[in-house]
């Protein structure tokens, strides 16, 4: 009984970092409907840039904003050089493109960080709760954990419901044409939505290093699993995706905590491939049809 | 004598797709041996190394160019055949061809079960499927590790040279069979076997098929075309391919283990094949020797401008993420798509303009 | 509701909207062929034609959305010519493009409120949503619904009302007949004419409906492959026998 407790809540907090990924995913999906495969690679940048200003002295907390904002500019930047030119063409040729900067990335961070495992920093305590003669494994961090992404997602639900920069970009994303007709600068609200999609990842990136090892390819599996949520969730549904990610997170909990840590990604690739075929629209998604 | 050759040759060149490719794969073999012959051990294992990602890369372009299925899962594929063949060789029993046989059979069986799942995705969906199936894999090896050997892999009894063939060897060349041109010898041999099954192949009706499948789906439905079929077809195809590469990789390597199959793995794949351009044969084998020839390049240089050993390493995979970018913005047709663009666009203005309102009209249908 | 325009002096200035010698081409394809057409301040200015004479292409070209090849696009003296079409939309440029252009993803009041954005930078704007939805009280009823949900009169209605929303100086329709019951093209026709003899809107109505199009017009083109047949008040086309049977049906 403690064990799936325990279990549980584990499952919770990764599922909380999954639905953030997964939200980052989609955010890019509805605007340009590209899978940005890049994104492990680019928050496992961010999330250096991170640990190499903690590491020469200075706050979490400062790391920790500029990681966000860096996730920002290098979404924007990777958008407007690289993505813009094969937006709207051959779906194949856009996903060659994420997956030559995942590759990209992860070597530029092994070049400049090296590639060795290196100790991140958490905030706060990672010594589970007491609950009466037990102890949970629920931290303080997961606290944390769970507490950002949800600050995270309800900043975007208000952004994109109640400001005119989110109307926008829910129109640019769409109906490009009409957007533009009415007056919407169609690609700086692209650009944006990278910059977002990219900074949400980068959080994820952040709170999956925090207590933990990181080293050029940590965020390999986060992209499986993210993608996974997403597409669980729809892909089109960002309501989805967060539910998606606490499925997964729950799910492969399970699975790590019985089975064994091993079978975690054949694990997210079984749901992934029951779900494509059972529902491939995902749990949420209120797509009529749509082609997997 | 060279006269009576090109006059044989003529005379079979239009008769049969099947001869002609024959003579381009005798042809091949005739190459390879020369060159093989006249390079040295380390040579000779990086051509080895060529081999198996050229045979696992002509697979994948089959898969990828003709059919346009993605699949970043082909390092696993190549797992499953490399460990199929270490633990086949390990009995004893086994002699490799069968050993590799095998290995195809099993991997292509695993393809069966992909690519039943796989015939049903598209674009960034089946690129998510195998991408998982590419990080998942190694796992198994990990947690079955009574079997597989976990994180240290298996070693592979890699295949000697029989005397007899050695003898034959010297008797011919005066030169020695060595352990690494043997190897070399069997991967070639494999890749001129698989290259001439797959140009019969996409020469053939499935060929065509695949084709239309991938630039048209609902008229080849309409035409008659069970899609799901031959969408598991290509994948089988390929996956046998990428079975085959791994058994060559295993003997090669005299390793199966996690650490050789990452996700690296399967991208560099996909580089050689984007590279030499998406359903092109020949694309597909300057691409594996791309993947081949450049890291040590790349890496001399980045040693060169005062980078460490492991830095340096990082810059292969550096350079193939830049070029998947950089070919898909500048030239998605590869590089052979380019020189034929080249190509055309001399032609055409050699041709000079009588011709441009034909062009122009031609354009018309589309 | 803001004040009357002066339809009288707008007049003597000249067309409000003006293409000269356009010509579009679609690769080897040439959709238009120096085409020029003259849409007068207050007025409804109808093109007519059949089915690929070209009359998408021309509003397509106008707001931007395809590059002309050759010719100009005036704006009262603003030259738009291969201008971006957000540009042209800012500029007062407001098309409604076939088949409606709803936005189904988002509620009625949203779709407004793009609209409105639009229109909350200029400074001559008539219409508020207050306005529109006087005009349109299906649409206020609605306001809260996902435009998805409206039949094909209320999305006609919902666009119409985005685009007076963004405080157009020339409304651009395409085809906003297509699908509608006779009673309901009626209805909408009935309202257009309505703001336009009250609040000077200047209107180019594409429309392979030339019947209806020509009873609510006050001049009117016909293309034809591409190319402009004729020219003239909408009376004289509609009197026109021999150009209705080659050109309007009816």
């Amino acid at each position: 009984m403690q064990q799936f407790v325990n279990v549980t809540l584990g499952g919770l907090s990764q599922g909380a970092i999954y639905a953030a990924f997964a939200l980052a995913l989609v955010l890019i999906w509805r605007a340009t409907r590209i899978i940005n495969f890049a994104q492990g690679s680019m928050a496992m940048f961010t999330t250096y840039v991170a640990l190499v200003l903690i590491e020469a002295g200075h706050s979490y907390w400062l790391a920790f904003g500029a990681a966000l904002l860096g996730g920002l500019v290098l979404g924007a930047v990777v958008e407007r050089l690289v993505i813009r030119p094969v937006e709207g063409g051959p779906a194949l040729n856009a996903v060659i493109v994420t997956l030559g900067l995942f590759v990209a990335f992860q070597a530029i961070a092994a070049l400049l960080f090296g590639s060795s495992f290196e100790s991140f920093p958490a905030p706060f305590g990672l010594s589970g709760f007491r609950v009466g003669e037990f102890t949970v494994a629920f931290t303080p961090f997961s606290a944390f954990v769970i507490g950002s992404v949800v600050v995270v997602m309800l900043g975007l639900v208000a952004l994109f419901r109640f400001t005119d920069v989110g109307l926008r970009m829910r129109a640019s994303a769409f109906n490009q044409e009409v957007a533009r007709l009415l007056g919407v600068r169609v690609g700086g609200m692209l650009t944006l939505g990278w910059a977002l999609a990219a900074a949400v990842g980068s959080l994820a990136g952040l709170l999956i290093a925090g207590g933990n090892l990181v080293h050029p390819a940590y965020m390999d599996g986060v992209i499986v699993y993210g993608f996974v949520a997403a597409v669980l969730g729809g892909l089109d549904s960002p309501g989805g995706a967060v539910v998606g990610g606490l499925l997964i997170g729950l799910a492969l909990s399970y699975v790590s905590g019985y089975l064994g840590s091993e079978l975690v990604t054949l694990a997210a690739l079984a749901i992934l491939v029951a779900v494509l075929l059972v529902r491939p629209h995902g749990l949420f998604s209120r797509a009529a049809e749509r082609r997997v | 004598m060279p006269d009576s050759v090109t006059a044989a040759a003529r005379r079979l060149l239009p008769s049969s797709v099947l001869g002609r490719n024959l003579l381009g794969v005798l042809a091949g073999l005739l190459v390879v041996v020369v060159v093989l012959e006249l390079t040295g051990p380390f040579r000779n294992s990086q051509f080895a190394t060529m081999s198996y990602y050229a045979i696992a890369a002509v697979g994948l372009t089959v898969l990828t160019g003709l059919n346009g299925q993605i699949s970043l899962g082909h390092g696993a594929l190549m797992a499953v055949g490399a460990y199929t063949t270490g633990l086949l060789l390990e009995t004893g029993a086994v002699p490799f061809p069968v050993a590799m046989l095998a290995a195809a059979a099993v991997t292509a069986l695993a393809g069966v079960v992909v690519g039943a799942a796989a015939a049903r995705l598209h674009g960034p969906y089946l690129a998510g499927a195998t991408l998982a199936l590419a990080v998942g894999v190694p796992g198994l090896a990990i947690y079955f590790d009574g079997v597989f050997g976990g994180e240290q892999g298996l070693r592979v009894s890699s295949p000697r040279p029989p005397d007899w063939l050695a003898d034959a060897v010297y008797f011919v060349t005066a030169g020695d069979l060595t352990s690494a041109r043997y190897l070399a010898y069997i991967g070639w041999i494999t890749l001129l076997a698989v290259l001439l099954l797959l140009a019969n192949l996409t020469a053939s009706r499935y060929g065509r098929i695949w084709r239309a499948v991938r630039d048209d789906e609902v008229a080849a439905e309409l035409a008659g075309v069970r899609l799901g079929r031959m969408r598991v077809l290509a994948f089988v195809v390929s996956a046998a391919c990428a079975g085959l590469g791994g058994a060559v990789l295993a003997m090669v390597v005299r390793l199966a283990a996690p650490s050789g199959f990452t996700i690296v793995l399967s991208l560099s794949l996909l580089t050689a094949v984007v590279v030499g351009g998406l359903g092109s044969l020949t694309g597909a084998l300057l691409g594996s020797a791309l993947l081949v020839f450049l890291p040590p390049a790349v890496t001399g240089l980045g040693t060169d401008l005062g980078l460490t050993g492991t830095q340096a390493a990082e810059l292969a995979p550096l350079v193939y993420g830049v070029v998947l970018v950089v070919v898909m913005l500048v030239a998605p047709g590869g590089v052979l798509g380019a020189v034929h663009r080249l190509r055309h666009a001399w032609t055409r203005r050699r041709q000079g303009a009588r011709d441009v309102g034909a062009v122009g009209s031609s354009k018309q249908g589309g | 509701m803001a004040t009357m325009a002066t339809t009288a002096t707008m007049a003597e200035r000249g067309p409000a909207l003006e293409v000269r010698d356009l010509t579009t081409r679609y690769g080897p394809v040439t959709a238009l062929n120096t085409v020029t057409v003259r849409a007068r301040p207050g007025e409804i200015t109808a093109v007519l034609g059949a089915n690929g004479a070209g009359k998408t292409t021309l509003l397509r070209t106008i707001s931007g959305l395809v590059r002309g090849s050759d010719g100009s696009v005036l704006l009262g003296e603003r030259d738009l010519t291969r201008a971006p079409a957000e540009a042209i939309a800012r500029a007062g440029v407001a098309h409604v493009p076939e088949g409606r252009g709803v936005i189904t993803e988002l509620t009625v009041e949203e779709n407004l409120r793009l609209g409105d954005l639009l229109g909350a930078r200029r400074a001559d704007r008539r219409y508020h949503l207050a306005d529109v939805y006087d005009l349109f009280p299906a649409l206020a009823e609605r306001r809260r619904r996902e435009a998805n949900s409206l039949s094909g009169g209320e999305r006609q209605m919902l666009v119409i009302a985005r685009a007076l929303l963004s405080g157009p100086e020339v409304l651009l329709l395409d085809e906003p007949s297509l699908g509608l019951a006779p009673r309901i093209v009626a209805r909408i026709f009935g309202i257009l004419r309505d703001l336009v003899d009250r609040d000077g809107l200047t209107v180019l109505l594409v429309e392979q409906n030339a019947r209806s199009a020509l009873s609510i017009a006050d001049a009117g083109f016909v293309l034809n492959l591409g190319r402009v047949v004729a020219a003239a008040d909408a009376r004289t086309l509609a009197a026109d026998d021999e150009l209705r049977h080659a050109y309007l049906g009816f």
